[in-house]
């Protein structure tokens, strides 16, 4: 952010640019305004969650967690807690299974419809999902899907697609041929050359892939809400709930909850997160 | 011990022909290059005998054993690739031990191996870094040790050098061939560098547009080409149009040549070739006007234009004095026509020179 401003300060520069802590001050400025933007929503939040009643003179609220102990207690969030944390793993480790190969095969073999069978992956995230997601359950019916734990998987497996083959498919291209069949070369089977060789080295970007595949999944609501109602709720469809009929830290607390999870994986994949592994991928 | 024969190889991609019809024969502890132009179909070749392409005609032979049907994972060869040649995620010791691991040797065999090999290319202590630590030079050493320690029947070396710069590419090749001798490996290395092929490679295979041109010695290849691709290709020469004469002649610009045996009608067409050197100042030769004096270190490159012939490369001695603009007189020492398939040589073969590879490359 400010190298950026400094650097248009240096072309066309106005007067005061020049006084340096004048400048300084500006360029504080505009971060802290940036960090508020972004962070005064969150903060905000926060202080909502842990308010026990929060009335108009008072500028900070009393402190209490009595609405974590409400959340906590109640027991169908408690369920729908559960079901999240079972579905989303689930839909993310079934969606690794199914995509990674198919993204090694898109990136490394050449057959015949590979351009549109990569792009036909987008095409569940070109239209408005809601309409998709009415004709899938007029289908779920037909097969007896409608409020079942595979049904909500498989709805959150839709989600997780685009990431699980563009990002993986542009990792795996990534990686030189030569490196595996320099494997091959020494000894080792296809299979081998995969597990020990192609594997461990697009294991960064296939981390980030799951990353994100895990938030769309752990993240659906629209769609668990047509298929999963009544019996089988994920914490984004109870959040409807909860901030149409409870009090408003209810909601607070509901949305700490429902981002921990966000928090704690962007921590994990910053290692990992390269710029690179999402360009990669939408080349055809 | 280990001969390598490749029976009319052939390979096409789509409706091109990569590889046409090749047969070569490697000898027991020989040092191939395959040389030649990108594009000429010497990769191919190299991947064919390493099983990373399948030949769509043709047979691949070690020591008399057909190795088409096998994989690359069941030859007896060993690659070293262009680039990107070590895996990230393993260090020195574990790119090197990986296929003997695939072997099954006990741990303690592995490790003595590893370290004998590191000995071998001169990177002793280096087993426990990882690829991203080690110079080009180090990187492309550490890919021949992993090479070796498989005991291969077969060294193949596609371009390995040609990412480094000129200096360790130099001092590179001197390696390898010192190392190939020492451990006496039957060796085929791909290049597009002449001077890296004339100076290690005890056989050269020219190959050009997919046909393999010629499979000569370095200096039989230098004096004697017998393709016109070859003789333009390995070291520097000039190339003038010219015809048959009624007397037993040859006339190519303003020289008229003898031809020996005289075996062409009038008329036909031919090229003849001349190293820079075999151009030779000499009073009663044929007027040439000097454009440029070119000044390369220890000879000059003087460029001149004749009646006909313009552009004419010779090389001379630092000491000889010419200046742009002067008039001389030229004699053609040594010269080879090439007719058609066929090919004559007036005034016996020609020199292998120091200077003239380095020109060109």
């Amino acid at each position: 952010m400010s190298v950026a401003v400094g650097a248009a300060g240096r072309a066309g520069a106005p007067w005061f640019w020049a006084i340096a802590g004048l400048r300084r001050a500006l360029e504080l400025g505009a971060f802290l305004a940036l960090a508020a933007f972004i962070l005064g929503p969150l903060l905000t939040l926060l202080v909502w969650a842990a308010a026990g009643t929060w009335l108009f003179p008072n500028l900070l609220p009393e402190f209490s967690l009595r609405w974590w102990y409400y959340v906590l207690g109640n027991e169908n969030v408690v369920k729908a807690i559960r079901m999240s944390f079972l579905s989303a793993p689930v839909a993310t480790l079934l969606s690794a299974v199914i995509c990674i190969p198919a993204a090694y095969a898109f990136a490394r073999l050449e057959f015949p419809g590979r351009r549109l069978l990569l792009l036909s992956f987008l095409s569940a995230n070109a239209f408005p999902k809601i309409g998709l997601y009415v004709s899938i359950a007029t289908l779920f019916y037909r097969l007896n899907l409608m409020d079942t734990f595979a049904g909500v998987v498989m709805i959150q497996l839709i989600n997780t697609l685009l990431f699980m083959i563009w990002i993986p498919t542009g990792t795996f291209r990534g990686i030189n041929r030569n490196l595996e069949d320099a494997a091959r070369d020494v000894g080792a089977g296809p299979l081998r050359t995969f597990f020990n060789i192609t594997l461990p080295i697009a294991l960064p970007g296939l981390i980030v892939a799951s990353l994100f595949a895990f938030l769309a999944a752990f993240d659906e609501a629209q769609g668990t809400l047509i298929v999963g109602t009544p019996n089988h709720m994920t914490m984004p469809v109870m959040m409807y709930t909860l901030v149409l009929s409870y009090p408003q830290p209810v909601g607070a607390v509901f949305s700490v909850l429902l981002s921990l999870p966000s928090l704690l994986f962007l921590l994990l994949a910053q290692r990992y997160l390269r710029a690179g592994y999402l360009a990669a991928g939408y080349s055809l | 011990m280990a001969r390598l024969s490749l029976r009319h190889l052939t390979k096409t991609f789509g409706a091109q022909a990569a590889v046409r019809d090749v047969t070569l024969e490697v000898r027991d502890g020989e040092l191939m290059c395959l040389l030649g132009p990108s594009g000429c179909g010497k990769t191919t070749t190299l991947r064919m005998i390493g099983g990373f392409a399948l030949p769509d005609a043709g047979d691949i032979q070690i020591n008399d054993r057909s190795v088409v049907a096998l994989p690359p994972e069941q030859r007896p060869t060993a690659m070293v690739f262009q680039r990107y040649n070590l895996w990230p995620h393993m260090t020195v010791a574990g790119n090197i031990a990986f296929g003997l691991k695939l072997r099954r040797l006990p741990r303690a065999a592995i490790a003595e191996r590893v370290r004998d090999v590191l000995g071998l290319v001169g990177l002793p202590g280096f087993s426990q870094k990882y690829p991203h630590q080690l110079s080009g030079g180090e990187q492309q050493r550490v890919a021949v040790a992993r090479a070796l320690v498989l005991e291969p029947q077969i060294l193949l070396l596609d371009e390995p050098f040609s990412n480094l710069d000129a200096r360790l590419r130099v001092h590179m090749r001197e390696e390898v061939k010192q190392l190939q001798r020492k451990v006496g490996i039957t060796t085929v290395f791909v290049t597009h560098d002449q001077e890296e092929a004339l100076t290690i490679a005890d056989r050269i295979a020219v190959m050009n547009e997919g046909v393999l041109q010629q499979v000569d010695t370095p200096d039989a290849l230098y004096a004697r080409p017998q393709t016109l691709f070859v003789a333009d290709f390995i070291g520097t020469m000039n190339l003038v149009s010219a015809h048959a004469d009624a007397g037993r002649a040859l006339v190519a610009g303003p020289w008229r040549l003898a031809l020996p045996g005289g075996r062409w009608p009038e008329g036909a067409e031919a090229t003849l070739a001349v190293r820079p050197e075999d151009l030779v100042p000499d009073p009663q030769g044929a007027p040439a006007r000097v454009r440029r004096v070119i000044n390369l270190g220890h000879y000059l490159l003087v460029l001149l234009d004749g009646p006909g012939v313009p552009a004419l490369r010779m090389f001379t001695e630092k000491g000889a004095s010419f200046s742009e603009g002067q008039e001389v007189r030229l004699r053609i020492a040594r010269g080879l026509v090439f007719c058609g398939p066929e090919v004559a040589e007036i005034g016996g073969p020609m020199r292998p020179s120091v200077a003239a590879p380095t020109d060109r490359a």
